[in-house]
């Protein structure tokens, strides 16, 4: 938003330049089109904007918007993860389990939960870091591995909100000072991983090893550590999306969750993460699975049929990729230019 | 490229150009010979196995079972098998595969015969495979975010033809390719389909220079485009066959479970990729063979079974898989990896480079 301002201010704000500069960050395009799109439903449904909606909308943004900044820095490292909806999968199951034979305390077992989460995504990032197994190859695996071990753990059962202890959903619905709970971690999350990718030297070498991993290693990055690292850290998020994701629904099923890796990767790829690695950021990414959550509700909200749903979201994915490749092909036709001047 | 194409020569030598062979070809045969053989091992294996088990394993109608559950999916893997090849994927098989069932059911409601209903889901196949092809090789845009949003939008499309209709007053003839036998033998029908298509398959892909435009274009995109093949061609044609054979698996599908649901197919793409994998087939490119691919749908649709004959729900089963999955990659690399360490050992320091050296064909 402040380049945003920025820009403006520069040279009498000239509508062109502002959108120039818009255009040319997928952060700010997808903002800009979130407040054209609400705008727009809120014409025709003025619920869109009501607070009970945003609420929920948010919410359940967040939880994806955690497990696609995850998806987010595997995807830097040029690599990809299918597992996670298994591991939010697994991970709601157990800390429900946990919660309901009164094994841990409630803030125990979130914390076991999310490290759950990040022992599977050790064990995606020992396959893949130092086993060399292809991403898709080794995380196609474990995603019906690990589905199978939530699977294995449930028995047949499901574990109902009445089982759990009194509370357990509270997070769910709590705010501070207006803002649901979960947006607020959403938020942390997001500003502690952009930070780390961003300023400190583990990010920019992450970013190195996926633009470009044989020259990373010959400068001396250990780019088997970092490709494990971004899996790792990818299981912890998706661990934290797994918790949440219990609380917000209640009702846990072995197959809670499945299908939702499709939402995580085209949020990440809606915001700008590309899959050919070495660019992006994970605020794109929170940002773009917020714009879809944004999708699915004003689907919702103007009542028309979610059938559309799928197919919408089919064509966004497809728009974005196509509007990277766009804008990368004429930052570069930009670039040759200013340098045969 | 013609002079590894002798006739003498085994199938699996066409898969590299002599350009890029920097290990002998007699070695390079052998290595990968045994990856076929060590599936055929598996695989009768896995049949002693499941005999033990239970008696009933061997029979006809087990087998008729087994066949048929893996027959579309094993039909999918062929032309996925050639896209893999050339460095690519299609995720969106599934999808499509469920939209060509849902377009069947909606034309078949409206009261159009299927004789005229099957062409025209095929033709929409096509054109979905066109669309992706046009996607990846015209714009040049990945294929594994193209086609994962064609997943959402062809499944989208089927929701959008159906709704939540299931259409199952198709004709007993119709039915029939999904439950019965080739007449006068005991062959699923699905079997017979995937039996002709993997035969011509095979053929094209080891046998012409089509293969090996798609095994060249696989290996090295550019030094493919210098020589003079058609890169674009070669990907936007297999994911129009891609798209085909994916409304082809749908219809079959269709005539299996005799009904016609938007969400027919929903899954199946990771059993696909599953089997094109197990197969051998390297997942960067460039490496595979189809002979491989059809020993890795049997090895699944045996270990299917077995585990089913041994009570194990279909739930765990996608465990078993899995873990096929990335063992079969795993334990060559482990074997490759000790070899290399053991070469070293013995040669001391002075050890050749890795296969993967990129010095080694500048040094040549």
């Amino acid at each position: 938003m402040a380049v945003d301002v920025r820009a403006g201010q520069a040279r009498g704000g000239v509508v062109g330049q502002v959108l120039g500069t818009i255009g040319r960050s997928r952060e700010l395009t997808l903002v800009a089109l979130m407040i054209v799109l609400a705008l727009a439903v809120t014409t025709q449904a003025p619920q869109f904007l009501s607070e009970s909606n945003l609420t929920q909308v948010t919410t359940l943004a967040a939880i994806i918007a955690i497990a696609s900044v995850g998806e987010a820095l595997v995807i830097i490292t040029k690599n990809v993860d299918l597992s996670v909806e298994s591991m939010v999968g697994l991970v709601a199951f157990v800390v429900a389990d946990i919660l309901r034979q009164h094994m841990l305390p409630m803030p125990a077992a979130w914390v076991a939960g999310a490290l759950i989460g990040l022992a599977l995504g050790m064990v995606n990032g020992t396959i893949i870091g130092f086993f060399r197994v292809p991403s898709i190859v080794a995380t196609l695996g474990t995603l019906s591995i690990f589905r199978g071990l939530v699977f294995f753990i449930a028995g047949g059962k499901q574990m109902d909100l009445a089982d759990l202890p009194p509370g357990y959903s509270d997070p769910a619905s709590q705010t501070v000072l207006g803002i649901p709970m979960f947006v607020i971690v959403g938020f942390v999350v997001v500003v502690i991983v952009a930070t780390v990718m961003r300023y400190t030297r583990f990010g920019r070498r992450t970013y190195a090893v996926g633009s470009n991993v044989e020259a990373a290693t010959i400068l001396g990055v250990r780019s088997r550590l970092h490709v494990f690292a971004a899996l790792s850290i990818c299981g912890l998020l998706a661990g934290v999306a797994g918790v949440l994701w219990g609380m917000e629904f209640g009702t846990i099923y072995a197959t809670s969750a499945s299908g939702i890796s499709l939402q995580i990767i085209a949020g990440a790829v809606v915001g700008g993460v590309s899959i050919a690695g070495g660019t992006g950021t994970v605020v794109g990414a929170a940002l773009g699975a917020l714009f879809l959550a944004l999708v699915n509700n004003a689907l919702l909200v103007l009542l028309l049929p979610q059938e559309l749903l799928q197919a919408v979201y089919g064509l966004v994915i497809l728009v974005a990729v196509s509007a990277d490749a766009v804008i990368q092909r004429r930052q570069q036709r930009r670039a040759t230019r200013e340098y045969s001047l | 490229m013609s002079a590894q194409g002798l006739p003498g020569a085994a199938p699996t030598i066409d898969q590299d150009g002599p350009a890029t062979s920097r290990i002998g070809v007699g070695r390079r045969l052998a290595g990968l010979m045994r990856w076929e053989v060590l599936l055929l091992g598996i695989l009768v294996a896995l049949i002693l196995v499941g005999t033990s088990l239970s008696k009933v394993f061997l029979s006809g109608a087990n087998f008729a079972n087994l066949t048929s559950a893996i027959g579309e999916v094993a039909i999918m893997a062929l032309p996925m098998t050639l896209i893999i090849i050339t460095g690519e994927i299609d995720l969106s098989v599934e999808s499509m595969a469920g939209l060509a069932g849902a377009v069947l059911g909606w034309l078949w409601a409206a009261g159009v015969p299927l004789q005229i209903g099957i062409p025209m889901v095929l033709c929409v196949g096509i054109m979905g495979g066109l669309l992706n092809g046009l996607l990846v090789s015209r714009a040049a845009l990945p294929s594994l975010v193209v086609t994962l949003g064609t997943l959402a939008l062809f499944r989208g499309l089927a929701n959008v033809v159906l709704g939540p209709r299931a259409i199952s007053d198709f004709p007993s003839w119709f039915t029939g390719f999904g439950f019965g036998n080739v007449p006068g033998t005991s062959i699923p029908w699905t079997l017979a389909v995937f039996a002709v298509l993997a035969i011509v398959f095979v053929a094209v892909t080891h046998r012409t220079w089509l293969g090996r435009w798609v095994f060249a274009t696989g290996k090295n995109k550019d030094a493919s485009r210098y020589s003079g093949i058609r890169v674009d061609r070669v990907k936007l044609v297999l994911f129009a066959i891609s798209g085909l054979i994916a409304a082809l698996a749908g219809v079959l599908l269709a005539a299996r479970f005799s009904s016609a649901r938007a969400d027919n197919g929903t899954g199946l793409t990771l059993t696909v990729v599953t089997i094109v994998v197990l197969g051998g087939v390297d997942i960067n490119g460039g490496k595979g063979t189809i002979i491989g691919v059809i020993l890795a749908a049997a090895v699944l649709a045996v270990l299917q079974s077995a585990l089913r004959l041994s009570g194990i729900s279909s739930e765990y089963q996608g465990v078993a898989v899995g873990l096929l999955l990335i063992v079969s990659v795993i334990a060559p690399q482990i074997a490759r990896q000790t070899r290399t360490l053991l070469v070293r050992a013995a040669m001391g320091r002075h050890s050749p480079a890795g296969p993967n050296a990129p010095g080694e064909v500048v040094g040549r």
